[in-house]
């Protein structure tokens, strides 16, 4: 479903990806000697009929009359034999589907896990969506490919071997015959799918294409009819539908031909083997049942090449998707939890301190460790005392958001360490850290769900009453009663049922519940209407009560209410002090102040 | 729908056609071919002992010569098919792209985006998948006929014997195609399911870290892909014992066959060579009924992504326009007459799955206008300002006719929007909306669209609009590619190139909704007083939130629950109306507002 036309050309071979994935996931090894063996025997299946009709044409319609008894024995022989193939075939099925589901499922679990210790996933939330298809479409490819095109590989090249084996036991003379009629063949085979792979590559890109075009034509509408640029729209979209059905046809037309040359390869190999065989017949060497079993055989030579031709093309898909997710396990995750050794961080009001911090992100695919980026944050050395309310301000890019997440542990710091009250961030446990130090993301960041799962998820044992007294206590009553369901109303994905204020709402109510003494507040940004914007400020109020607080200000107000304000300007801290001295000292805090007043009147931002 | 599919590939279907007819007679001739050099070839020269080399040659040569016609029939058939399916999924992707360019608004609204992209995408492939197997199925009825009519010219008997296992072969396939249907349902939404997960808990990243909530979202994805993984192998399983099934019938009908033919060639009643055939004939039969199974199988998930496909193109609601032409130069003349409109997000057409409150741009609040009648005349700056759901920005939407008002008109230079041609509105008037949109394509070509404006009017848009500074420091500059929806730009950039392109075409009506709510406060504010120093020949119409820009325009329109209710410039309605006054001074002092009490003051 995805395209993943973007990825770059494979810097390690498919066998390679294979080993590793394999290496990753032992499950898939489980039972596979059983496995193997009744692939065996189910391939081996294939040839009981040829062979039956073989023994019945040359010893039970031989010269001397039918021999009845002979056939009725290589009948009900193959007969048994047939039903014991099917058995294994499909007990080998059975093993391999439970096999590979089991190992894939836990893979899926084992990378969403590892995703979520990575600090890229909410840094770049662009790249969220390829993340969700490493735990889906990427697996689900490798799923459908191991159990359609790995059965058709193993049972094909047991069906290749099955047959030259049951040629050899014929007449080595005749195998040698196929064999020399279809290095061709094979050739051939090679050269179709280098260009297979190539065609359908350049179909996958244009399906990518195509799917981009479509998206944009659906999600910007409103700008297509406004600027009135249908024709323009109908124009790109027009061409990506033909590019792809171009390409789709060139792929099939090199598929078909394949396919064809098949059927004629088939055929030079029965003429050699009725040629060389009445030869080798006249000279008394071999029977003609073993000349028509031959001819039966080839067919089961032809198949297999055909097939393996076609499992390479859609295993290039699977593949693919086995290495981005092996790729993604081969990230170390940046930001770990000390786990047991770690330690918890002791009762009562939080301090803060930076010792020379400083941050760069890393460029697409560096780890955080080798980021090189530009340095967004540095030279931040300072305290902040606790039950303190830091305000923090600066233009977009100033680094104070970066500053919030490195207080949060939600990265690390490339360099320079931070403690809060007294014990370096790195060292206090996750469970410790995330129940004493409570960040409020700008859009809320809600789940779908009701408004009652939403709080919760900051203190899951929290009563019914306790929580509509949360929201009381948070003078955000009335707002509730006016909600159609009150605290069971459902935000809808994302929260897109409530307006951007009332999913801060929720999420300062979310946060007041799980009791923080830190808390690091990143205000909203987008204007809301003025009941809202109470509500927040109310909600605020008490919230912040008795507790450290660190703001990434958007408001005026907020500045001025803290009992310090941090300046941030390109990446390092400029100014600090409360409001009426900043303002007093001009600079960078000066010319903020001067634009929030002339332009706005508090609620603005940047993106 | 398979008579659609004929109809409208009619060329490529009768190449497939024919190249399967070639190739299931080929097949037959083939086997004849085999039986005939058994009988006439092989036999006779081994038994003689002396090599005819004429008559191998011409064995050879028919052997070849047979297959060669069989590979041809092969590759028309599968080209066929494939020209076949991949020109009915361009046809008709075209048309419902075409739908999706006509249709209103209104109705796109009505739709979820996921739902009509794979109306474009996945359902018109799903539509047209039994393209590929058609000419097959329709070759093997006739492959299957002629050699049934062969068999039982050869011995009917012996036809009878081997046709037994027809029936147990088609009702395997049958019964198997209906259980698997259902697994493979039911796997489907277990896969969404596991998709869904996956997709909210990485959106709520930040928020399950600073929560400490991993190990539990862990958790619940585990139980998802568990299920998964049980409900694949239940899958796994009906193949695991279908499979072998449908490929061990044949086998055993060729193993009766050799039995009863024994005794048949025994009494007389057929030649060994005759069996070969008929063993040879029987092996062909097996395949062509699988691939009938497949195509029953691939035709329920068909037939409802055609029913899809066909919604769209089926689709009404469509915007007619007049043909009257304006002649005005300057700023245009705006009036809104008695407008109601009544978002229509509400009546969802589509009744299956989750309905998501708001996809209206001011969210949920968006409850459309109920009467709103005002004039702006040529040339003033107008601020619409009111609470959210107001009708801001429904009636910002109007102005431009994304959609037509139920009740009242909108007129532009007195003509009535309806009655205006087609372009000549977009020619004249020009939004730029909050959620700045841009198309996977350079800086430059979003600024102009395709409009014929010269690099010289792009960048002095650009400069308007405080974006040439940011755009000279990209990588190519103005034919920089700004990446699927401008996702290599931030928010305040993107919007400030959808300004420029609404500015590099001068409109006589320019419509800004919230349009530089992401910009820094201090460049908004130098964009705005850009605007009106700039003395464009426009009508500007505003939706704003903050004093600043507000305080830019001439007249200010306070909407109240989808109706004007007051109007006058900023300072009047500051001191005038109550409301008005509450709205724009709240974000100013937020702790001294009336009605929060003393002591809240953050």
């Amino acid at each position: 479903m995805t395209a993943t036309s973007a990825t770059p050309e494979p810097s390690e071979g498919p066998l390679r990806t294979v080993v590793r994935g394999v290496s990753l996931s032992p499950e898939l090894r489980v039972g596979l000697p059983g496995t193997l063996a009744l692939a065996l025997v189910a391939t081996a299946g294939r040839a009981i009929v040829p062979i039956a009709i073989q023994q019945t044409i040359d010893s039970g319609l031989g010269d001397g009359g039918v021999d009845l008894d002979l056939i009725a024995r290589v009948v009900g022989f193959a007969g048994l034999a047939v039903v014991l193939t099917a058995l294994a075939s499909g007990w080998m099925n059975y093993r391999l589907a439970t096999v590979v589901e089991t190992a894939l499922s836990n893979l899926r679990v084992h990378a969403f896990r590892h995703i979520h210790d990575l600090s890229m996933l909410h840094q770049a939330a662009q790249q969220r969506g390829s993340l969700v298809s490493r735990v889906t479409t990427d697996i689900d490819e490798i799923s459908r490919f191991m159990q359609w095109g790995g059965l058709n590989l193993i049972t094909s090249s047991g069906q290749l071997l099955v047959a030259t084996i049951v040629m050899f036991a014929y007449s080595w003379q005749l195998t040698l015959v196929v064999l020399l009629l279809f290095v061709p063949f094979v050739l051939a085979a090679r050269w179709f799918q280098v260009r297979l792979t190539a065609a359908y590559q350049v179909v996958r890109e244009n399906i990518g294409r195509l799917l981009g075009v479509v998206a944009e034509t659906v999600v910007g509408a409103p700008v297509v009819r406004a600027y009135g640029v249908e024709e323009r729209t109908q124009v790109r979209l027009d061409a990506a539908i033909e590019d792809h059905r171009r390409s789709a046809v060139r792929a099939g037309g090199f598929s078909s031909l394949f396919s064809g040359s098949g059927e004629i390869f088939g055929a030079l190999a029965s003429a050699g083997v009725l040629a060389v065989g009445i030869w080798l017949g006249v000279g008394g060497d071999i029977t003609p049942g073993t000349v028509i079993a031959f001819l039966f055989l080839i067919t089961l030579f032809v198949d297999p090449v055909l097939i393996a031709a076609e499992v390479i093309n859609e295993g290039q898909n699977a593949v693919a998707g086995w290495r981005r997710v092996l790729d993604i396990l081969d990230v170390p995750p940046d930001v770990a939890d000390p786990g047991d050794e770690g330690l918890d961080l002791p009762p009562g009001p939080i301090g803060i301190g930076f010792e020379d911090v400083a941050f760069r992100y890393p460029h697409a695919g560096e780890t955080a460790q080798e980021a090189s980026g530009p340095v967004v944050l540095r030279d931040v050395a300072l305290t902040i005392e606790p039950q303190s309310r830091v305000a923090v301000v600066g233009e977009t890019g100033s680094g104070k958001t970066t500053f919030a997440k490195l207080l949060t542990r939600l990265m690390d710091p490339v360099e320079g360490r931070i403690l809060l009250a007294g014990v370096p961030i790195d060292r206090v446990r996750f469970g410790s850290l995330r129940k004493r130090v409570v960040m409020v993301p700008q859009d809320g960041a809600l789940f779908d769900g009701s408004i009652a799962d939403n709080v919760r998820m900051g203190n899951p044992d929290l009563s019914d009453d306790d929580l509509e007294l949360a929201f009381l206590e948070l003078g955000l009553a009335d707002w509730v009663d006016e909600l159609p369901d009150h605290l069971d109303t459902r935000v809808g994905e994302r929260g897109s049922g409530l307006s951007g204020g009332e999913r801060q709402l929720v999420a300062l109510a979310r946060a007041y519940v799980s009791n923080p003494d830190l808390l690091v507040l990143d205000e909203a940004t987008s204007a809301v209407d003025p009941a809202t914007e109470m509500r927040l400020q109310r909600a605020l109020t008490g919230l912040t009560q008795g507790r450290t607080t660190v703001t990434i200000a958007h408001r005026m107000s907020t500045a001025e209410a803290a009992d310090e304000v941090l300046v941030f300007d390109q990446g390092r801290i400029v100014q600090r002090g409360p409001h009426d001295v900043l303002l007093a000292e001009g600079g960078v805090y000066g010319g903020l102040h001067a634009s929030w007043v002339r332009g706005t009147s508090g609620a603005h931002d940047s993106a | 729908m398979i008579g659609i599919a004929l109809r409208d590939a009619k060329g490529p279907f009768a190449l497939g056609i024919a190249g399967s007819i070639l190739y299931a007679a080929m097949s037959v001739v083939a086997s004849l071919v085999l039986g005939w050099a058994t009988d006439e070839v092989l036999l006779p020269i081994v038994a003689s002992g002396e090599i005819d080399g004429q008559l191998l040659v011409v064995a050879m040569l028919l052997i070849v010569g047979v297959a060669t016609l069989k590979a041809v029939g092969v590759v028309g058939r599968r080209l066929g098919a494939y020209i076949a399916q991949f020109s009915l999924q361009s046809q008709y992707r075209r048309r419902v792209t075409r739908r999706y360019l006509d249709l209103p608004i209104a109705w796109h609204r009505r739709h979820p985006t996921g739902e009509l992209l794979s109306n474009a995408n996945a359902d018109v492939e799903s539509a047209f998948f039994v393209a590929a197997p058609l000419p097959m199925a329709i070759g093997a009825t006739l492959l299957v006929l002629f050699t049934g009519g062969l068999l039982v010219a050869t011995d009917p008997f012996l036809a009878a014997i081997g046709f037994s296992v027809g029936p147990l072969l088609a009702f395997a396939n049958w019964f198997y195609q209906r259980r698997m249907r259902s697994a493979a349902t039911v796997a489907q939404q277990a896969r969404a399911e596991v998709s869904e997960i996956a997709h909210a808990s990485f959106d709520g990243a930040l928020v399950i870290k600073t929560m400490g909530r991993e190990d539990q979202e862990a958790q619940g994805f585990r139980e998802v892909a568990e299920d998964l993984r049980d409900k694949m192998i239940r899958v796994g399983k009906l193949r695991a014992f279908f499979d072998p099934v449908i490929e061990a019938l044949p086998n055993i009908g060729i193993l009766l066959v050799l039995l009863v033919g024994a005794l048949r060639v025994r009494d007389g009643a057929l030649t060994a060579g005759d069996l070969v055939t008929f063993a040879y004939l029987f092996r062909l039969v097996a395949l062509p009924i699988r691939v009938f199974g497949w195509l029953l199988g691939e035709l329920p998930r068909a037939v409802v992504g055609w029913d899809r496909v066909e919604r769209v193109l089926q689709a009404t609601g469509r915007m007619d326009h007049g043909d009257q032409r304006t002649t005005g130069e300057g700023g245009a003349d705006v009036r809104s007459e008695a407008v109601g409109f009544t978002h229509p997000s509400s009546v969802r057409e589509e009744l299956s799955g989750p309905v998501i409150a708001s996809v209206t741009p001011e969210g949920a609040g968006a409850r459309g206008v109920s009467s709103v009648s005002f004039d702006v005349p040529a040339g003033r700056t107008v601020a619409l300002v009111g609470a959210t759901g107001s009708g801001k920005s429904t009636v910002a939407a109007l102005l431009v006719r994304l959609f037509d008002p139920d009740t009242g008109q909108i007129s532009l230079d007195d003509h009535d929007l309806k009655d205006l041609g087609r372009d000549e509105l977009s020619r004249n008037a020009a939004i730029v909306f909050q959620d700045a949109f841009l198309f996977d394509d350079t800086v430059a070509e979003n600024i102009s669209l395709g409009a014929p404006v010269s690099s010289e009017q792009i960048e002095q848009a650009a400069r308007l609009a405080r974006a040439d500074g940011f755009i000279r420091e990209l990588d190519h500059g103005y034919d920089t590619v700004v990446g699927e929806r401008g996702a290599t730009l931030s928010g305040g950039q993107r919007q400030r190139i959808a300004l420029a392109r609404a500015l590099v075409r001068e409109p006589r009506l320019l419509v800004l909704d919230d349009a530089t709510s992401a910009v820094d406060p201090s460049v908004e504010s130098e964009i705005l007083r850009g605007l009106s120093e700039a003395e464009l020949p426009s009508t500007v119409v505003l939706v704003a939130y903050r004093q600043g820009s507000i305080a830019l325009a001439d007249e200010v329109f306070y909407l109240r629950e989808g109706a004007v209710a007051a109007r006058g410039t900023h300072e009047q309605l500051l001191q005038d109306v109550a409301g008005y006054r509450d709205l724009v001074t709240a974000y100013e002092h937020p702790g001294e507002d009336a009605d929060a009490t003393p002591g809240d003051r953050p």
